[in-house]
């Protein structure tokens, strides 16, 4: 009966205790290096703001020049070649997302090291390119690159911007989306976008065992990492707002927990010790809390916890599953989901948890609210027949729907809050994508993914 | 007809010994003219052993598994029979531990539905711990969409889906 007692015990124990070993993680990621600017931007006062106008806008991108064509670890042909993939990763953000009518450097005669700072206007007035793009990158002494951005209106035949900035080769990239920031934002007048990245979930495998790994890519897909091996089911990852750590669930340990992942040193911790399953994890905007949401006894509810650790504090205490939250951009409040009143609906709360009160009255089902970073829009995806991506305002109104799909979900902000990503899957076979689509619901793209895509969290703008 | 099933139990090995006297085994024995051939192993048992997700899943006449209406995660009246089924199965075997895995289908956002799958675990839980079984014998983990047992994107699939499966903790 003892040894009986004993096998009973560690039947019990052992399923809990032996996984806790257990991991799921590939090599660490290196560090990412600094991107210091050199100049700042300048130029006139005024700005673009209406929807329509600027989409027709044709603008030259022209392939960037160099002093002086030496090696660099940046590109396999020098920085005169580096100078046109600079160019290229210009034309494809301003391209890809329905803003302008971009003109890339393959098409477009390329400029001396001198005419990057006096265009020679004669071969730019009749491309109907509106505005041109001129830049520059020059490899320094300390092994670092200097790359230099120049927009022009070319009617005008003036200098509208002009930015710099010194990056390590490995960084070179970020420098070309900063130059396609600096364009986005002066002719559009919004908060700039590009230079950022996406952390996803990359799924391989047949509908009933599929393969889900933890990954993150550059906002236009590039630099594409992944970060668990897939031999545990990971899900639903959010960028803390410095880049530095990730939340997400894991079922390294049998049981679905939600881990924070430190890119630095490449080690995880659970979000709180208890053995109750975890959900859903959230971080505020400033990076001081995380929301999770956990399951007692089937009852979920939604937790707060300082990110340096301590105490959590439960935030719901309603019959039923309040889950998810996404804080307003001042932090003073949270919009979450509850099925209170008998099926998913969005509700708005005070950050403390007071003034619980239902927002969504639209009919059908409301779920996974996401406040816009620019704080007027509230995304969701809104269940009614199809899974369709709709945002609202804050109050509850305006109703409008983004996306017509089987299944669309799960929306994640860019950080400009003018572009909402989300995830598509397949009737049938299950098979899912990210995809995105800017608030006039009329610019609609898939992003390019190694493998199928589901659970988008796209970061704020690199520090 | 009641000789036969007799016959049959004693052939299924350990399912017999356990003291399950009313239930047919839904596998059925091997040919009996197989025996002959397979003399030397007569006295070894055939069937699925205690311990095993097969002997429970025999024993319980695969009503191991209960479903859910959408979004719904109460136990009705067939999932009742089920549980009970189920908790006699515990009550006869006191060394086997379960596992409830709550599912739910995919047509939900996938953080509800692992909350949902969760309660439905619970569900299931509660619902045996009240027949009697020890609270401590019964773990619960939701999967959510994440493992769906019928693959189609129809009406059929998703009730098929909508469940919660007890597996035998080895």
């Amino acid at each position: 009966m003892r040894i009986f007692k004993l096998a009973l015990a560690f039947a019990l124990v052992a399923p809990l205790a032996a996984p806790a070993f257990a991991q799921d993680l590939g090599a660490p990621l290196p560090e990412s290096g600094e991107v210091e600017t050199v100049e700042q931007e300048f130029g006139l006062s005024g700005s673009v703001t209406d929807d329509s106008d600027w989409e027709d806008l044709g603008i030259a991108i022209a392939g960037f020049a160099t002093d002086r064509d030496v090696p660099t670890p940046a590109s396999n042909g020098g920085t005169a070649e580096l100078g046109k993939q600079l160019a290229r990763v210009v034309f494809n953000d301003l391209r890809n997302n329905g803003l302008f009518k971009p003109t890339g450097p393959d098409a477009l005669p390329q400029p001396t090291f001198a005419q990057i700072t006096g265009p020679n206007w004669p071969t730019w007035n009749n491309r109907s390119a509106e505005m041109l793009v001129h830049g520059y990158v020059r490899a320094r002494a300390d092994g670092r690159l200097t790359v230099g951005c120049y927009l022009y209106d070319v009617a005008l035949q003036d200098e509208l911007a002009r930015a710099g900035w010194v990056v390590p080769p490995s960084d070179w990239r970020r420098a070309a989306h900063k130059c396609a920031d600096l364009v986005y934002s002066r002719l559009s007048g919004e908060d700039p976008f590009f230079d950022s990245r996406i952390a996803y979930i990359a799924e391989t495998g047949p509908k009933d065992n599929r393969t889900k790994r933890l990954a993150i890519m550059d906002s236009d897909g590039a630099n594409h990492r992944f970060i668990t091996t897939g031999r545990s089911t990971a899900l639903t990852p959010r960028y803390s707002p410095d880049y530095r750590k990730l939340l997400y669930l894991s079922y390294v340990d049998g049981n679905p927990r939600i881990y924070v992942y430190d890119i630095g040193t490449g080690r995880q911790t659970l979000i709180t010790e208890s053995s109750n399953p975890t959900f859903a994890p959230r971080w505020s905007p400033d990076g001081r809390w995380i929301l999770y949401s956990m399951a007692v006894s089937g009852n979920t509810d939604i937790y707060r916890v300082s990110s340096s650790g301590g105490p959590s504090v439960r935030l719901t205490n309603t019959p039923g599953i309040d889950i998810g939250g996404s804080y307003s951009p001042d932090g003073s409040r949270i919009v979450f989901e509850s099925d209170r009143s008998g099926s998913q609906q969005i509700y708005v709360m005070d950050s403390n948890g007071d003034n619980q009160k239902r927002l969504s009255f639209f009919g059908g089902r409301a779920a996974t609210p996401e406040w816009s970073p620019r704080g007027d829009q509230i995304a969701f995806t809104h269940i009614a027949g199809n899974f369709r991506i709709a945002v609202m305002s804050p109050g509850g109104g305006s109703l409008r729907h983004l996306t017509d799909s089987w299944q669309d979900e799960a929306p994640t902000w860019a950080p400009n809050g003018r572009i909402v990503q989300f995830f598509r899957t397949q009737r049938n076979s299950g098979k899912t994508s990210l995809w995105q689509v800017d608030l006039t619901g009329r610019n609609e793209r898939k992003l390019p993914t190694p493998v199928d895509a589901s659970d988008p969290a796209w970061g704020p703008i690199l520090p | 007809m009641n000789t036969r099933f007799a016959t049959l139990t004693v052939l299924a090995g350990a399912a017999a010994l356990a003291g399950c006297k009313t239930t047919a085994p839904e596998v059925l024995p091997p040919d009996p003219g197989q025996t002959t051939q397979t003399a030397t192993v007569a006295d070894v048992p055939t069937g699925p052993v205690l311990g095993t997700q097969e002997h429970f899943v025999n024993s319980v006449n695969g009503q191991n598994v209960i479903y859910f209406d959408t979004d719904r995660f109460n136990i009705d009246s067939a999932d009742a029979a089920a549980l009970q089924t189920q908790a006699q199965y515990l009550a006869r075997n006191t060394s086997i531990n379960i596992t409830v895995e709550g599912h739910a289908d995919e047509r939900g956002t996938r953080d509800y539905n692992l909350a949902l799958g969760e309660r439905r675990a619970n569900a299931a839980k509660n619902y045996l711990v009240s027949l009697g079984v020890a609270a401590n014998r019964i773990r619960t983990v939701s999967y959510g969409k994440e493992r769906p047992a019928a693959l189609g994107s129809n009406e059929q699939a998703w009730a098929q889906n909508r469940r919660a499966v007890s597996v035998v903790i080895n």
